[in-house]
């Protein structure tokens, strides 16, 4: 009893108070990528071609974070000069075009479906579906259930059956095997249901975008209305993500 | 006397010192090996110039290796040795071979073969779901089947599992995985070289350190590629990251199974803590864009090295007070005790490696055996138990977390001076050609292994990849035998096993 007394002082109070405040994140993390317009072409051509992803617009200077895995490629060959990431983690987005960003992005909170709101503002409940992901989106949803995050006092839980949920949150490129049980997960989910992509792999088949195993995006499937990038997207992002959309 | 020769892990040999074998000779060979206490580290089929060729790779004390021509079908080799089970699948599913008199010939991930040839299990892949398959069936009047999957009710990857159960007790249970197939083999093989690294991160987003090292020292073999003592360091003490991440969120999770909730939570939160070290190192919380060919793309300058070193001295002794916690509780131990064994004979039958293996008696650790990176001027214990339940396999990871904070700070004592590289591409680009490398890493769940065979041109011929549950799913499916259905998730978090890796 002592011992699990002492644990329990000695753990104290950690919840983070986003979004109050926002948490410090280690200065290297690759946040939300920011294009510099006046960057030299050959420098973008250049960035163009190493990027691994090809998640880079030449014409247009702009980024895809859809495609983007935050490897930071780019910005180590412009030094910064066309891109660079900040430590910003609020990069969701409600509509797939605007993941291609140069560094401005819409209002997430001021995306078109606001009944979701009065909806499901004060109670979300969370259908998960791996469907081909390597473990560590999943592992950075599972995560938003400890105490740091504590997803739960905003009224959202991920729960354990597609009839308990109000929406269904996909990670993974969508393999050939998973897609009649994404499907049927997806229909017994009762209406009006949500659609949540996370990660690079969800939103365009990221990394294995070029097998003919996997879908080019869940969009292609199912209507998705909230798109979280990232390789896998950083809990805060994902915290972001969710309660700026819903509340 | 062998006729296997001996390589070097995570060393280049010329494919022509490779002996290339008679069928039958290759076959009693490797049976040989295998039944005198050999292990299978790698046994695949490629196609070099419209012929078909086997290529095995087995391990004693140390790293052999033979080929030969591949028959179209063959006296299966699992019939006499169990170890060679799933590769035979694997390979009858990935070129068409069939392994004739196989105990246990079913499908592995439910694909096309790569070769267009007939379908050995006679699948219909027109159909989306794997499970297209009569399940093994207890009959009897008091028999029950119990199907789980692939969606399960958490937060995890998907899976089948087929429970066999007269009551409560579990008679069989078969674990159909395939669902996570993403075609990672066929992608490693075609991809540009920019996208290599990145794939092989991905093989499972929780091993991207140990996948990531296996293809770094792959290519780095073949390519002679040197990499300095500092990104040595810098590449072990993220291995370490990695295992510590993984085992104190799988003892959080064991914790959560046998309703000890406060333990459960406490290391919920110190994995992330052991994530956003990770996440200090490269940017990344899995470590994704640290490893690359010729060294690590981050240095670990002194700012660096301070932060983590305040925060593993700051976390060490919180994990050592919650692992006294859970392991002095008598209401853990009476759950852990005894659940799910494992025996070492029937471990040894199926290759179990890693923290599984280790827990019932095998005390192989690559780290120890096949020493990479800076791991041969480390001292790594044997961490084998005798026991081979859940209670063994929560306390080698017990082990392993002590030891695991126990490196890393006295890594974090050396000045590391790295030169960081990009992507490496150059080296990815001069391969050298007719060549084999093959290398093996301790990830958190085991031995990792990554073999690559280059062509005349130095192209990649053949890129096959074994994640450590490769060998493993089969020892919770026996762990399973005469225990309560109900314990079934305490079993499976204590293996912890990868699908995605497995289903590459």
């Amino acid at each position: 009893m002592l011992t699990i007394l002492k644990n329990r002082f000695e753990q104290g109070y950690r919840t983070c108070s986003y979004p109050k405040e926002k948490p410090a994140v280690f200065s290297r993390y690759r946040g939300k990528p920011v294009i510099q317009k006046t960057a030299d072409p050959d420098m973008v051509n250049a960035c163009a071609d190493a990027c691994p992803q090809d998640a880079i617009d030449v014409d247009q200077k702009k980024i895809d974070m859809g495609r983007c895995i935050f490897c930071g490629t780019c910005e180590r060959l412009s030094k910064g000069e066309f891109v660079s990431f900040t430590n910003d983690f609020e990069i969701s987005t409600a509509k797939k075009a605007d993941l291609l960003t140069d560094g401005e992005l819409p209002s997430l909170a001021d995306h078109a479906k606001q009944h979701f709101k009065k909806l499901f503002g004060r109670s979300l409940q969370l259908r998960q579906v791996s469907a081909a992901g390597c473990n560590a989106c999943e592992a950075d949803l599972n995560v938003l259930a400890t105490p740091f995050f504590d997803l739960a006092r905003f009224g959202i839980n991920f729960v354990a059956s597609p009839r308990h949920a109000d929406a269904i949150v996909v990670t993974g490129p969508v393999s050939r095997n998973m897609k009649t049980a994404l499907l049927q997960t997806y229909e017994a989910v009762p209406e009006p249901r949500v659609v949540i992509a996370v990660g690079s792999c969800t939103l365009t088949g990221g990394p294995f975008s070029h097998s003919g195993e996997v879908a080019k995006g869940l969009d292609t499937i199912l209507p998705v209305d909230l798109f979280i990038p990232g390789c896998p997207p950083h809990p805060l992002t994902n915290l972001h993500g969710l309660i700026t959309f819903f509340k | 006397m062998t006729q296997f020769t001996t390589i070097p892990w995570g060393g280049r040999v010329q494919r022509a010192d490779i002996p290339h074998l008679p069928f039958d000779t290759f076959r009693t060979q490797a049976l040989d090996i295998v039944k005198n206490g050999g292990k299978v580290v790698q046994f695949f089929a490629y196609e070099d110039q419209g012929i078909m060729k086997f290529m095995a790779v087995l391990r004693t004390h140390e790293l052999l290796a033979a080929g030969c021509d591949a028959p179209e079908m063959y006296p299966s080799l699992t019939q006499e040795c169990e170890p060679f089970h799933l590769f035979e699948r694997e390979i009858a599913e990935q070129y068409g071979i069939r392994p004739e008199g196989h105990p246990w010939p079913k499908m592995v991930r439910y694909h096309e073969n790569f070769c267009s040839k007939p379908d050995v299990f006679n699948n219909d892949y027109t159909e989306d779901i794997p499970g297209n398959y009569d399940y093994y069936q207890v009959k009897g009047d008091e028999i029950h089947e119990v199907a789980v999957g692939p969606v399960h009710a958490g937060v995890i990857e998907p899976g089948h599992f087929r429970f066999n159960c007269i009551g409560e007790r579990v008679l069989h249970l078969e674990i159909q995985l395939g669902y996570q197939h993403r075609g990672v083999e066929t992608l490693l093989h075609t991809a540009k070289p920019k996208q290599l690294p990145i794939l092989a991160e991905n093989i499972a987003g929780d091993t991207t350190i140990g996948h990531g090292l296996c293809m770094a020292q792959a290519v780095e073999a073949l390519a002679s590629v040197p990499v300095d003592a500092g990104a040595k360091i810098i590449r072990t003490i993220a291995l370490e990251l990695e295992r510590l991440a993984n085992h104190i969120g799988d003892l959080g999770a064991l914790c959560m199974d046998v309703a000890f909730l406060a333990p459960a939570n406490y290391f919920g939160r110190i994995r992330g803590d052991f994530l956003n070290l990770s996440l200090l190192l490269c940017g990344n919380r899995f470590g994704k864009g640290l490893v690359r060919p010729g060294g690590v793309r981050f240095p670990l300058d002194d700012e660096i090295r301070k932060t983590l070193d305040e925060r593993i001295t700051e976390l060490k002794p919180q994990v050592e007070h919650v692992l006294e916690l859970i392991f002095s509780a008598s209401t853990v131990r009476a759950r852990f005790e005894g659940c799910g064994s494992v025996n070492t004979a029937d471990a040894d039958h199926l290759g179990l490696v890693g923290p599984a293996g280790r827990a019932s008696g095998l005390a192989y650790d690559a780290r120890r055996c096949f020493a990479t990176e800076h791991y041969p001027h480390l001292l790594i214990p044997k961490n084998a138990k005798p026991t081979g339940d859940v209670d063994a396999r929560a306390r080698v990871r017990y082990d392993e977390v002590k030891q695991s904070i126990d490196i890393i700070q006295f890594l974090i004592g050396k000045s590391v001076e790295t030169q960081p590289v990009e992507g490496g591409i150059a080296a990815l680009q001069a391969l050298a050609p007719s060549s084999l490398a093959v290398t093996l890493n301790e990830g958190w769940r085991g031995e990792v292994s990554h073999a690559v065979l280059t062509d005349d041109a130095g192209n990649i011929l053949r890129y096959k990849v074994k994640d450590p549950s490769f060998h493993n799913w089969n020892g919770l499916a026996m762990a399973l035998r005469d225990t309560g259905i109900s314990d079934f998730p305490l079993n499976n978090k204590s293996f912890n096993l990868s699908y995605c890796g497995f289903d590459l």
